[in-house]
């Protein structure tokens, strides 16, 4: 798999209440919380963020609590993939566990770059510095979910 | 090569002899813990999913504890779900409005998590039952529903860092100050993914008032669990509580560690973390006179019977100043009687405090005490990101009980003498 997109970037520490405030998560709705990805670090992002987007970042992305709204309303803003230099474990989980690509290397980019992501071969190039970073791919298991579509659809798969 | 106490647990609950740091296993689960925010999102998984039952109707736990009594329409939509949900499944232990606490106080409380325990919950602060000796960790809404319908989890075996705790902790000093002293050494990120292993001679000084807020804030360090070894403390807590028989795991002694930090208690002071984060710890050599609008005491952090009691003694015949609004919140009913029984409720209320039903309310931000633009609020919570309680440009200092007591008769940050 690959994907292209413009970055947005952002710093370290990003929290799960900058990335969906708790006054909004009185709904599950993935499409009204959308409206409010981002609201308390960066009002801009839901007017500028264009599908295939990637969110970079930089240490402990996602940290606080355990929402699965955060991954979701990023996923539902049409982001395409998050690179951060360290995720937070829980949001870790929850972005494989609902389908959002993450990726954590530690890569030079800045904001309005564009990158193009090769999950196969572990590579992000930035095709407006013209870089390449190696990353690692996730263990098979990790995998196996991914492709199974999320956490839930690899039991079923099992099950059956 | 031996094994770390979370380790030890793991194993036994994979049927593995033995585990290391990086191995993913799939462990089999003592009880799944959702709340009224993140259970609506794990029904819809699960529902979508076409699962029609629960694994065990005894180990799936429900707390309606964040917007509740439901704070607006679509909270009550939200529970509505959860508690029609609960009655069509059959869940045990769904505790509503009249039962219901804030879910880390009133698990152990109610004796639901025993030593050995592996537990899962939507919730980050799950981790707090490691003070029991357990291990337990916070996921998201997908691996609760996955929980939910299978008792099993994907975990990463983690690696470890020990804190060697010596001494005791000095007067108008807790579990609170070390968690946050901890947090100022090692940052947000310190023990990301790790294990924070507790143990030394000074365990044994820790109520387990202490070690639960300690472990409880493990999370704020990046932690996938923080952990206790199990002692008299532990089990006279458990005494009466459960039927479950406890089972001790200890440590290898070779059992590896990525790094070892000695504290020594007696030299802990009393600590804040200025905003936004809750690595920014100061004593109060260290902190300038910061005037302050709100103070609330409670949370899964601090809001038991012993905190309520610090705050107490230190209102007790005074009055909160001028401008102050303090809010106080028992994190169960139990606490809540028992506080009442005491006496402490009255102690709050005549030295001008408001006191409230069990709930979550302003440590997220729900309800219950938001802050508006540009107010100052010490809280006895654990997290002070950006518009935590409010708005996003007021601002959340964390502290003890005591500190909080001291702070809203003084109306300012200030030391419990
Ligand atoms: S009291 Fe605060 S930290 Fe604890 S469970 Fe409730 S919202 Fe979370």
């Amino acid at each position: 798999m690959k994907l292209t997109g413009d970055v947005i970037r952002y710093g370290d520490n990003v929290d799960t209440d900058v990335i969906i405030p708790a006054r909004y998560l009185n709904t599950s709705s993935a499409k009204e919380l959308a409206s409010h990805c981002m609201e308390d670090l960066d009002k801009t992002f839901v007017a500028r963020v264009k599908p295939g987007d990637i969110i970079a970042a930089g240490a402990n992305f996602g940290c606080g609590s355990s929402r699965e709204h955060a991954p979701l309303a990023i996923k539902e803003s049409g982001v395409g993939a998050v690179v951060a230099k360290s995720f937070a474990r829980i949001f870790y989980r929850n972005a494989i566990n609902i389908g959002l690509p993450i990726i954590e290397c530690d890569a030079d980019i800045a904001e309005g770059d564009k990158v193009e992501i090769d999950f196969d071969n572990g590579e992000l190039h930035n095709l407006t510095k013209n870089t390449v970073t190696k990353f690692a791919p996730f263990p098979p298991f990790l995998q196996s979910i991914i492709a199974a579509g999320g956490l839930l659809n690899s039991i079923k798969g099992a099950a059956q | 090569m031996g094994m770390t106490m979370t380790q030890k647990i793991l194993a036994a609950h994979c049927g593995e002899k033995s585990v290391e740091a990086g191995q993913i296993i799939m462990a089999d689960l003592d009880l799944v813990l959702g709340n009224d925010i993140t259970t609506p999102v794990a029904i819809n998984e699960f529902n979508k999913a076409g699962c029609d039952c629960v694994y065990n109707k005894n180990k799936v736990v429900f707390v309606m504890d964040h917007f509740v009594p439901n704070k607006d329409i679509k909270a009550a939509e939200q529970s509505k779900q959860i508690r029609e949900f609960a009655r069509d499944k059959g869940v045990v232990n769904f505790f509503d409005v009249g039962t219901m606490g804030v879910e880390h106080a009133l698990l152990p409380e109610k004796g639901m998590v025993v030593s050995g325990d592996l537990v899962i919950g939507a919730d980050s602060h799950t981790c707090t039952y490691g003070a029991l000796g357990a291990f337990s960790t916070g996921v998201g809404s997908t691996d609760m529903a996955a929980g939910m319908a299978t008792g099993k989890v994907w975990l990463k075996v983690p690696p470890a860092i020990k804190f060697n705790l010596t001494g005791a902790l000095p007067k108008n000093v807790g579990g609170k100050d070390v968690i946050l002293h901890i947090l100022g050494l090692i940052g947000v990120d310190g023990a990301l993914y790790k294990s924070m292993e507790f143990t030394g001679d000074g365990v044994k000084s820790l109520s387990m008032s202490d070690r639960l807020c300690i472990a409880n804030m493990a999370i704020e360090g990046g932690a996938k669990n923080g952990i206790f070894p199990v002692d008299g403390v532990t089990v006279a807590y458990l005494k009466g509580r459960t039927d479950r028989k406890p089972v001790v795991y200890e440590a290898d002694p070779d059992a590896e560690y990525e790094r070892i930090i000695d504290i020594d208690l007696a030299k802990i002071r009393q600590t804040v973390a200025f905003p936004h984060l809750p690595e920014n710890a100061r004593t109060f050599d260290d902190i300038p006179d910061i005037p302050i609008d709100q103070v609330v005491i409670g949370s899964c952090t601090n809001g038991r019977l012993e905190d309520l009691i610090v705050a107490a003694g230190i209102l007790k015949g005074k009055k909160i100043a001028d401008g102050v609004r303090c809010i106080v919140l028992p994190a169960t009913q139990q606490i809540y009687l028992d506080a009442m029984e005491m006496g402490l409720l009255k102690t709050f209320i005549d030295a001008g405090c408001a006191v409230s039903t069990p709930t979550c309310g302003p440590c997220l931000g729900g309800h219950m005490g938001i802050l508006a633009k540009g107010e100052r609020c010490v809280a006895t919570t654990n997290r002070n990101f950006v518009g935590r309680m409010g708005h996003p440009e007021s601002e959340v200092y964390l502290a003890s009980p005591a500190v909080a007591a001291a702070s809203a008769l003084a109306g300012k940050i200030a030391p419990a003498e």
